[in-house]
């Protein structure tokens, strides 16, 4: 496993400084991936059973999405060479010369320690190692061994991203529990028929970095089989809040309607000819899929506030 | 001694970099003493000296 960032970016001669503003800096977080880890986090925190003062349960959520967007700082240090080869990537702030290697690598790594460090002091040592766990995960074992090694890469990798949940949980109970375990779930099943399905029409993009997305080594076939398990898989996990009891039944039933969705849109994917060049279906499932998860979360959030405000289920 | 000219736009992101560090800090100390409070009470003014 390398540790080093095989990018080598152009020399920067005296006048030739950093042209990277505010905005480049904080693309580095990723803030898409950013909002999505906040609002997760923040269902973790508010369906923990338990108080948190709103102020301290604030600077968690901002603990927790600096520590992601850290992560994704590293990623984008590490992976600047395959960056550069995709369309997707090709115009994020180090590949575009915006930001130098060696500014984003310090970002990073000063992010992590710093949100780490908040966490711990000001909520709980177990969510500031969770947390700093997540980093790791996401930034070495994914990124650094995983991307470039095997077309598993989201399976196990998309674990980085279904942590937030139980970090938020942990911030309230100073605890891992089988609840928190279940909104992990839901993410960890969700994360590979979502990102196969842009693996399926971007493999293209993959292939020329060399990055061994499932599509680019098992094929389209393969591939589509596998995103129907995981869709079958999501849908069931998504009502499993509620059949464990810590989620109402009016929240079962949106995450089931929401799951059906989700099978039926990836057997479209399924039905759809191997070599098609539009398709389609794979792009309508990317983003049914980010509705669906936020679907879900969005139920099981208010859900959690009905709960927390009128001591009822819905 | 060498001197770096920086060009228009590498003033701009600099000003831009600067604003931004000046801001996060700004709400960091803000933080930490809500948090301060928050975590020490009220108490933390009744000390003896």
């Amino acid at each position: 496993m390398a540790m080093t960032n095989d990018y080598e970016a152009p020399v920067l001669a005296a006048d030739q400084m950093m042209e990277g503003d505010a905005r480049d800096f904080f693309a580095l977080l990723k803030p898409r991936v950013m909002s999505l880890v906040v609002f997760t986090a923040l269902v973790g925190l508010l369906m923990a059973p338990g108080e948190i003062h709103p102020f301290i349960g604030f600077i968690a959520v901002l603990a927790i999405a600096v520590g992601a967007g850290a992560s994704g700082a590293l990623n984008m240090w590490y992976d600047a060479d395959i960056d550069i080869l995709m369309g997707r990537t090709a115009k994020r702030p180090v590949p575009s010369g915006r930001i130098t290697p060696d500014a984003t690598l310090a970002f990073g790594l000063f992010l992590s320690v710093f949100s780490v460090a908040v966490l711990g002091l000001t909520v709980n040592w177990l969510s500031a190692g969770l947390l700093a766990f997540t980093i790791f995960f996401y930034a070495v074992i994914y990124t650094m061994w995983l991307k470039r090694s095997t077309p598993h890469n989201i399976v196990i990798g998309g674990a980085a991203g279904a942590f937030p949940p139980i970090i938020g949980w942990a911030c309230v109970t100073n605890s891992i529990s089988l609840e928190s375990i279940a909104l992990f779930a839901i993410i960890f099943l969700w994360t590979p028929a979502h990102f196969w399905a842009l693996a399926l029409f971007k493999a293209e993009d993959y292939g020329r970095a060399g990055v061994p997305m499932l599509p680019n080594v098992s094929g389209e076939r393969a591939t589509k089989k596998q995103i129907v398990l995981y869709a079958v898989l999501t849908a069931v996990s998504g009502v499993v809040p509620t059949l464990m009891g810590f989620a109402g039944i009016a929240c079962g039933i949106v995450a089931a309607v929401l799951g059906i969705g989700f099978i039926r849109s990836s057997w479209r994917v399924f039905k759809m000819p191997d070599g098609d060049e539009k398709m389609i279906p794979a792009k309508k499932l990317f983003g049914y899929s980010l509705l669906y998860l936020f679907g879900v979360f969005t139920a099981l959030l208010v859900d959690a506030l009905v709960q927390k405000f009128f001591g009822v289920m819905v | 001694m060498e001197h770096v000219e920086l060009s228009e736009q590498q003033k701009k992101a600099r000003r831009s970099r600067s604003v931004a560090i000046a801001v996060v800090l700004a709400c960091l100390a803000v933080m930490f003493y809500v948090v301060t409070i928050i975590k020490v009470g009220p108490g933390i003014f009744d000390r003896p000296m």
